[in-house]
């Protein structure tokens, strides 16, 4: 089991959800979120006053598959997500160590699905 | 017999502008709330808000009960009004003649009441985010009480010392706005500034919430100054046309400026540019025509801009919305310009002004009476803050300043992260 999480531009996100469902990847967990990286925000003004350290909006997903979905969610989300522009984010996957569904009790690759 | 004697001196068409006015006047402070609460922080916008409300309460109370005899009440040597119509003792359904002939003398006291609550509200944009909410309380009941009512009564009050000499101020320039924009100097020199200011300030929570509060200002506006001719005639028109006019002006002269130097014409700058044309539109409203109320727009935009976007940050205080910024310098710059553009061709109650014939008296007596009140202002408000200060203490305490106004001086949260 593999935890994928993506960090991705607000206005990709439809096209990205409609790709994963295309995939069979239908749970997901989106945030809104701050950061920055390599892209140059545009700083915003406030009566002549920079804002200091501005950070961007991103949006963040977070997927639980099994072994074999890894690579549909992630060429999904990259196909989804990808303009060729700095600040199309990234994609981190992590190891996933159990999973419980709460309504049943399940657990492990049953639980995920 | 008596009666019927009142009945007929009464103006119904003047009566209702008037109440009208009062009405729309008293929806200024909700919307100032909404304009202030919309620039501060998530962490801080109940306190914005209730810091308003409470003012709109009090403030009203202290109205009836003293505060209208102190500034319009039977005149104490041209310095304050006596304490003759506390609780409002023989201010009922006849005319006041002083005041307003052909109206209730009811509908003048709470047409008045209106100004004497915004005008401590206005003071607020400068103590934001950081002043106890009891020191808030006290501090305004005494500025209402021992600034507002006494300079007032100089500028308005039958027999003040300023109306003597002849100074012009149609809706509130010095009274309401040089007045506020000072103590909204000294409280913010008092308080010094936010944690972490300047370098480590959240931009504005919500901008719609302030364009809203700007929007339902210019709407107040016109029962502040229109309503301020206190009857519903040709003067009531001509005011309400040269404040949309200084408004508009006002507006885009701030969304070029902010082209010009910040690159973009944005939403927060074109409304205090037009916030700023409504102030420094006050005085003169009902003065000048529709030239003069371009200038006066126009340069009600440009001074403000310089004065918040590099005096402030040159200076260093904390005037955390800009109240002296835009109330403080817009306020005096109309006070001065009703000197220049002031003609009695637009009301033969006025002066003419320097560049309307009637040379430099009026500049004159405008620059004196701003002085007076700049003056007076700053010291009294800098003199009632320091009795709070020793009193009750004016500043949270630096844990309750990082939490936030809203939890820690009420107990509860504008926005709720769960359902």
């Amino acid at each position: 089991m593999k935890l994928v999480i993506a960090v991705i531009q607000p206005d990709r996100l439809t096209e990205a959800l409609e790709r994963l469902e295309k995939n069979e990847i239908h749970l997901v967990t989106v945030s809104h979120v701050l950061g920055r990286g390599r892209q140059r925000g545009v700083s915003a003004v406030y009566r002549g006053h920079k804002e200091a350290g501005s950070l961007l909006k991103k949006v963040r997903l977070e997927i639980a598959v099994n072994d074999a979905y890894v690579r549909p969610t992630v060429e999904a989300i990259t196909a989804g997500a990808r303009t060729g522009q700095i600040g199309d984010g990234k994609i981190f996957i992590l190891d996933l160590e159990e999973c419980i569904r709460i309504r049943t009790g399940e657990t492990g690759g049953v639980a995920i699905g | 017999m008596g009666l019927l004697g009142m009945a007929d001196a009464i103006d119904k068409g003047d009566t209702a502008w008037v109440l009208v006015s009062a009405a729309l006047v008293m929806l200024m402070t909700p919307g100032l709330a909404f304009f202030y609460g919309g620039l501060v922080r998530k962490k801080n916008v109940l306190s914005i808000l209730m810091q308003c409300f409470i003012i709109l309460c009090l403030v009203s109370i202290q109205w009836v009960t003293f505060g209208y005899s102190l500034a319009f009440g039977p005149d104490k040597g041209g310095l304050i009004g006596g304490l003759d119509w506390a609780f409002l003792r023989g201010v009922g359904a006849a005319p006041n003649a002083d005041y307003a002939p052909g109206v209730p003398h009811q509908a003048f006291m709470i047409y008045q009441a209106m100004f004497a609550v915004i005008t401590p509200a206005l003071i607020l944009g400068a103590l934001a985010e950081r002043m106890k909410f009891s020191a808030f309380c006290a501090f305004s009941l005494l500025w209402a009480t021992l600034v507002y009512d006494p300079v007032a009564h100089w500028v308005w009050g039958a027999g003040g010392f300023l109306r003597g000499w002849g100074a012009l101020d149609f809706a509130g320039g010095t009274v309401v706005h040089v007045n506020a924009g000072m103590a909204a100097l000294a409280v913010a020199l008092a308080l010094g500034p936010r944690l972490g200011y300047p370098h480590q300030m959240s931009p504005p929570h919500n901008l719609p919430f302030a364009v809203l509060g700007a929007g339902l200002l210019w709407f107040g506006w016109f029962g502040f100054n229109a309503g301020s001719a206190l009857g519903s005639g040709g003067l009531a028109a001509s005011a309400f046309v040269a404040t949309h006019v200084a408004a508009a002006a006002a507006g885009v002269t701030w969304a070029v400026l902010d082209t010009v130097f910040n690159r973009a014409p944005t939403a927060l700058g074109m409304i205090t540019g037009v916030v700023a044309g409504l102030v420094a539109i006050t005085p003169a409203s009902g003065f000048v025509g529709l030239g003069g109320a371009l200038a006066i727009g126009i340069g009600a935009a440009a001074l403000p801009y310089f004065a918040v976007a590099f005096l402030k940050s040159r200076l260093g205080y904390d005037d955390t919305l800009d109240a002296f910024g835009v109330h403080g310098v817009g306020g005096l710059w109309g006070s001065l310009a009703t000197g220049l553009f002031a003609s009695k061709a637009v009301n033969p109650a006025g002066t003419d002004g320097l560049f309307c014939g009637g040379g430099l008296k009026l500049l004159g007596v405008q620059a004196a009476t701003t002085g007076i009140v700049v003056l007076f202002a700053f010291a009294a408000s800098w003199i009632l803050l320091l009795l709070v200060k020793h009193t009750v203490g004016l500043r949270v305490s630096e844990h309750e300043e990082r939490v936030g106004l809203d939890l820690t001086q009420h107990r509860e949260a504008g926005y709720t992260l769960v359902d």
